[in-house]
């Protein structure tokens, strides 16, 4: 691994750092050897081919991988300010999960009204006043640039909905619980490209807000939206380093063919 | 110059229209048809018999008569003819068995779908299964044989015959349909659902509640139908266990029939083809399939009122 503009690095904060992390689907190892950081209120973007291990390592920040048998983590991701181990066998996933919120590839919204997908992670936190919700679901809706949209409508159900005013609406439900680390996991893929405008500039403009790790097969939009890439490949962290010199300056030849097309 | 033309336009080759497959197909298209229709048709001939059978059922007796009279007593001398007391004995074993089998059936699903282990669900399903293949008569025994004579060491002044140890059978009975086919509702929930909620910190039970079983409303909702249709239904169980005095109560400790269980009783008997009594059971039986549609329209419109698309 090798990580570009060392200097100006160390006088950034890191939200979380993983250190050696190996990831095994029952006896494949999925994950081999990742080192890298997440820098605080910055967004990173995990690129590389199909099959590369990119949505892997983001399902481990939130314990995903716990839901299914036969999965194991090694290794560790150090979330701060806590200094704690988020992978530890003690540290329960589901606190980890109410810190870690998630935005995934297809809009998955649950079948309920519009306020009550954006109301869930609060009502699954046991906050029942109606005015704290109102309040906490307005600000979502306003961070996610749907307020306007949905305003006098909150509680039509949410499938009617069009794909990428669904995906902004699962962006409102990831931000309502106020997530220190948002994932999203190819978050445009399933959108046409307007739509896609509206979430890459809705993720621009929740930078400094949220640190954020996002994966994309997009080149172009881990280069639009990112302040550091990571490009993966084969279960390993090939180069991690600032977006710019990543895309113009790559290292490593590898990294290098995959961004100019000769690969992947 | 003319026929020139005309023969260019018919002349296909080896691409022309094949009469040997034409026909093949419509074949195969009449055989499904028929047996579409079949179905259909059974049914029709079903109603049209219950219906003309109760026509002549109806000369005697009046429908006032038989939807206000609290005495059924076709075959005494003093005969009556009022439903309410059968009616009464169906909703009354019908309401204790699905206050059993719903509630668990439901229980079990939950369990099966979002919180046992790939083991437990491989082995209890089957079992689960098997339940329902047990022949009905057997349960009618096991209530009355086993489980009155318990229900007894309670409630020691419970007669032989009674609703409540039926229809706790019944109940029982019942489980494995509505278990299986919840379950089955609840695992068609795509996977990416039960992610979404987990991602935003929800234990499983608050999956399972709150995002699953909506989710899956219109085939629990099938599966709660079928449930009831089978209690409203069922027949060898409160036949044998429930006692067949047509009583007219709502209190499940005392015996009653129900309808099922009189037309079972009265098809048994030796009443001769034409005669009022012989015609009562047309009239009991288009009561029970008028009780089972009203069901059936009711979890036909919630299905569709709450039909959920993802």
């Amino acid at each position: 691994m090798q990580i570009g503009q060392e200097g100006q690095i160390e006088t950034i904060t890191y939200k979380s750092e993983v250190k050696n992390l190996n990831f095994y689907y029952g006896a494949f190892n999925a994950l081999k050897s990742i080192n890298m950081v997440l820098h605080d209120k910055k967004i990173t973007a995990l690129i590389g081919p199909s099959g590369c291990g990119k949505s892997t390592f983001l399902r481990c920040f939130n314990r995903m991988h716990d839901l299914y048998p036969g999965n194991r983590y090694d290794g560790e991701i150090i979330l701060y300010p806590d200094d704690v181990n988020i992978l530890a066998q003690n540290v329960d996933p589901i606190e980890v999960r109410m810190r870690i919120s998630m935005v995934f590839q297809k809009p998955n919204p649950f079948p309920k009204s519009i306020y009550e997908n954006v109301a869930y992670g609060l009502r699954v936190r046991g906050i029942k006043q109606r005015a704290i919700l109102d309040e906490r679901v307005e600000l979502a809706l306003r961070n996610s640039a749907l307020w306007e949209e949905v305003k006098d409508r909150q509680h039509d159900l949410a499938f009617n909905l069009s794909g990428g005013q669904q995906q902004r609406l699962c962006i409102a439900r990831a931000l309502a619980t106020e997530p220190e680390i948002l994932l999203f996991d190819e978050p445009t893929s399933a959108l046409d490209p307007i739509a896609t405008a509206s979430i890459e500039e809705l993720i621009t403009d929740l930078k400094n807000k949220v640190t954020i790790l996002i994966v994309t097969h997009n080149m172009q939009q881990a280069a639009r939206v990112s302040d550091y890439t990571a490009y993966m490949y084969l279960g390993e962290l090939i180069e991690f380093g600032v977006t710019d010199t990543i895309f113009i300056k790559p290292k490593n030849k590898q990294t290098e063919d995959y961004i100019t097309g000769r690969f992947g | 110059m003319t026929e020139w033309r005309r023969n260019k336009a018919d002349r296909v080759g080896k691409l022309g229209f094949s009469f040997r497959r034409h026909l093949h197909e419509k074949f195969i298209e009449f055989l499904l048809f028929l047996s579409a229709v079949l179905s259909i048709a059974i049914m029709f001939a079903i109603i049209v018999m219950l219906l003309k059978e109760s026509w002549v059922f109806f000369q005697h007796v009046s429908l006032w008569d038989f939807l206000t009279d609290t005495q059924w007593t076709p075959l005494f001398d003093d005969a009556h003819y009022g439903i309410l007391p059968l009616v009464s004995g169906t909703l009354v074993s019908s309401f204790i068995a699905l206050a059993v089998a719903l509630p668990l059936g439901t229980v079990i699903a939950v369990y099966l779908s979002e919180f046992a282990p790939f083991a437990v669900r491989e082995v209890a399903k089957p079992f689960l299964e098997l339940l329902g293949g047990v022949p009905t008569v057997v349960y009618g025994y096991f209530a009355l044989l086993f489980v009155t004579p318990l229900l007894q060491a309670i409630f020691p002044e419970l007669p032989g015959f009674n609703l409540l140890s039926a229809g706790l059978v019944m109940g029982i009975m019942i489980i494995p349909y509505v278990s299986s086919m919840t379950e089955d509702a609840m695992r068609a929930v795509p996977m990416n659902l039960r992610e979404g909620s987990y991602a935003m910190g929800a234990t499983r039970f608050q999956t399972a509640i709150r995002v699953v079983m909506p989710a899956a409303f219109s085939g629990i909702a099938a599966a709660y139908i079928l449930g009831i249709s089978r209690a409203v239904g069922e027949t060898m169980v409160v036949a044998i266990a429930a006692g067949m005095q047509p009583n007219l109560t709502w209190n499940p400790m005392e015996p009653a029939a129900t309808i099922t269980a009189y037309i079972v009783q009265v098809s048994l008997g030796d009443l001769p083809h034409g005669s009022i009594g012989y015609q009562t059971i047309f009239a009991a039986g288009l009561t029970l399939l008028i009780l089972t549609l009203i069901f059936n329209i009711i979890g036909h419109v919630l299905r569709k009122r709450y039909r959920e698309v993802y």
